[in-house]
C-alpha cells in the first residue's frame, strides 16, 4: 500500500449507517474504539441519512442513488473530505453503486441533481469522494506490519473462518479498484480480513464459503431457505475447524447469529461456532477490554471460547 | 437427471456418512445435475461443453447468461472444481477426508441456492446483482 494512501486514510469521514445504530451497535462501538486505539481519526458525516438500503431501492433505484449520493455530497461539501469509510457492506455497496451510476448513467445524474436541488443540497459530483470499507481503511492506514507491532496479547492462534458475504465484492463492476493487481482485494477470493486477523495472531482456516449466499435479502420472505443456507455455512466453518466466524457486515452478522438460533429451534441442528465482528477481534488483540468492543452485545456469546484461548 | 429431491437425499447421505476422497466424482456429478435443473427450468438445453476443462463451469456460465444474480454461486462452482482437483491429484493426501467433506458442503450450498432460486427467482438479485427486487414499472 502506498505511503500516500496510508496518510490519506488516517483521517476519514465516517458513515456508520442505520444498522450500526441498531442491531450492529457492537460493530459501531468496536470500529470507533479500534480507530481510537490505533490513532486513526473518524469524523462522522453530519446529518447523514439512510443509504437507501433495500427499501428505497425497491421502490425506485434512482431514489436510492440520490440518498447515497447525498451522503457523499455531505462528505465533500460539508466536511470538505475526500474519503468516506462505511463499515456496513450494504452501505458500502450502495455508495459504490451510486458513484458508478452517477458516472455512467445520465438518467441517474439527472434525478440526483433534481432531488438535490429540491432538498437544497449541493448535488454530488462523481469522483469527489472515495468510498472505502472498514477492511480497506485498516489495511491501508495501518497494514499488517504496523498491526503486528501494536499487538498486546494477540489472538493466540484462535481458529477463524472469515465470512465476507456478497455485497463486499459483488457485482464486480462497481468495485473497479478490486482485482487490480498485487495488493488489491480479490472479488473471487477476498483476503483483507484474513490478512488483518492473521497479523493479529489468528489462524485462518480454509473456508471456501467466504462469499457464499446466506439468503439474507429473503430472510423475511423465505426464512427457512435462509436458515438452511446459513446452517450450511456454519457447518462448513465447523468442518474447517473454526472456533469463530469473523464478520465485517452487520447484516451478515445478525443473519448468521439469528439463523443459528433458528436452525436449532426449527431444524434441531445445533452448531457451536461463535460469530464475532473482525473489529472486535482486532480490538481484543490490541488489549481493549471485552466491554469496550461490545462483546456483551453479541447474540452469539464468544466469551467462553475467547477466554479459553487466553484472548480475553 | 435425478430429481432435486433425489439430489438432496444423495447429498444428505454423503454428509451423514462422511465423504471420502473417492467420492469427488460423485459430488461433481451431483453439482452438475443441480445446474442442469436450473438451465432446464428456464427453457434451456444444458450444455455438454466444458470451460477450463470442467462441464460444471460451462453449465454455470450458461446459467448465468442474462442473469447476473446467478453469479452468487460462481465461487461455489469454482471452489467445487478446486476441491475436485485437490482430491483427484493428491488422492493419498491425509487431508482427503476433510477436503471431501468441504466439497460436499459446497455442493450442498449450490443445491440450496439453486433450489431456493427455483422457488424464488430473485434470490441474489438485490445483493449480488445490485438490482431491486421489484421496480416501479411493476
Amino acid at each position: 500500500m502506498s505511503e500516500n494512501k496510508a496518510d490519506k486514510y488516517r483521517r476519514v469521514a465516517y458513515y456508520p449507517g442505520c444498522a450500526l445504530e441498531g442491531t450492529g451497535h457492537a460493530y459501531n462501538r468496536s470500529t470507533r474504539q479500534l480507530g481510537k486505539a490505533l490513532g486513526l481519526d473518524l469524523v462522522e458525516v453530519p446529518d447523514w441519512n439512510c443509504c437507501g438500503a433495500m427499501e428505497a431501492k425497491n421502490v425506485d433505484p434512482k431514489v436510492q442513488t440520490y440518498l447515497s449520493a447525498r451522503v457523499l455530497s455531505l462528505t465533500a461539501n460539508r466536511l470538505g473530505m475526500d474519503v468516506v469509510m462505511a463499515p456496513c457492506n450494504g452501505c458500502y455497496h450502495n455508495l459504490k453503486k451510486a458513484e458508478h451510476d452517477l458516472a455512467n448513467d445520465p438518467g441517474s445524474a439527472e434525478v440526483v441533481e433534481r432531488l438535490a436541488r429540491k432538498a437544497g443540497d449541493p448535488a454530488y459530483r462523481p469522483g469527489d469522494v472515495e468510498t472505502v470499507h472498514a477492511l480497506e481503511w485498516l489495511k491501508a492506514a495501518i497494514g499488517e506490519d504496523e498491526l503486528r507491532r501494536r499487538m498486546r496479547g494477540g489472538l493466540k492462534g484462535l481458529k477463524v473462518a472469515n465470512y465476507y458475504g456478497c455485497m463486499y465484492t459483488r457485482p464486480r463492476h462497481i468495485f473497479p479498484e478490486k482485482d487490480s493487481g498485487p495488493g488489491s482485494e480479490s472479488t473471487a477470493k477476498p483476503h483483507f480480513m484474513d490478512d488483518l486477523l492473521a497479523a493479529a495472531g489468528a489462524e485462518n482456516v480454509e473456508f471456501p464459503l467466504k462469499t457464499a449466499c446466506c439468503g439474507g435479502a429473503h430472510t423475511l420472505s423465505d426464512s427457512d431457505m435462509s436458515t438452511r443456507l446459513v446452517l450450511n455455512i456454519l457447518q462448513a466453518a465447523e468442518a474447517a475447524g473454526a472456533e469463530v466466524i469473523a464478520t465485517e457486515c452487520p447484516t451478515c452478522h445478525s443473519g448468521l447469529e439469528l439463523h443459528q438460533v433458528r436452525a436449532e429451534k426449527k431444524l434441531g441442528v445445533r452448531t457451536g461456532v461463535k460469530i464475532i465482528y473482525f473489529t472486535q477481534l482486532l480490538g481484543l488483540a490490541l488489549g481493549l477490554s471485552p466491554r469496550k468492543v461490545g462483546l456483551q452485545e453479541n447474540v452469539s456469546d464468544a466469551r467462553e471460547v475467547l477466554a479459553a484461548r487466553g484472548v480475553t | 437427471m435425478r430429481s432435486l429431491a433425489q439430489i438432496e437425499r444423495c447429498l444428505a447421505q454423503l454428509l451423514e456418512k462422511g465423504p471420502q476422497a473417492g467420492d469427488a466424482g460423485t459430488v461433481l456429478d451431483l453439482a452438475e445435475e443441480v445446474l442442469e435443473h436450473w438451465i432446464s427450468a428456464r427453457g434451456g438445453r444444458p450444455t455438454g461443453g466444458r470451460r477450463e476443462g470442467f462441464r460444471l463451469l460451462a453449465l454455470h456460465h450458461q446459467g448465468a447468461r442474462g442473469e447476473p444474480s446467478f453469479n452468487a454461486c460462481r465461487e461455489s462452482c469454482r471452489e467445487l472444481v478446486y476441491h475436485y482437483n485437490l482430491l483427484t491429484l493428491e488422492p493419498g493426501d491425509a487431508r482427503g477426508g476433510a477436503r471431501a467433506l468441504m466439497m460436499a458442503r459446497l455442493a450442498n450450498h449450490l443445491y440450496l441456492f439453486v433450489a431456493g432460486k427455483l422457488q424464488m427467482e430473485r434470490l441474489g438479485e438485490f445483493c449480488c446483482a445490485s438490482r431491486p427486487l421489484r421496480t416501479a414499472a411493476e
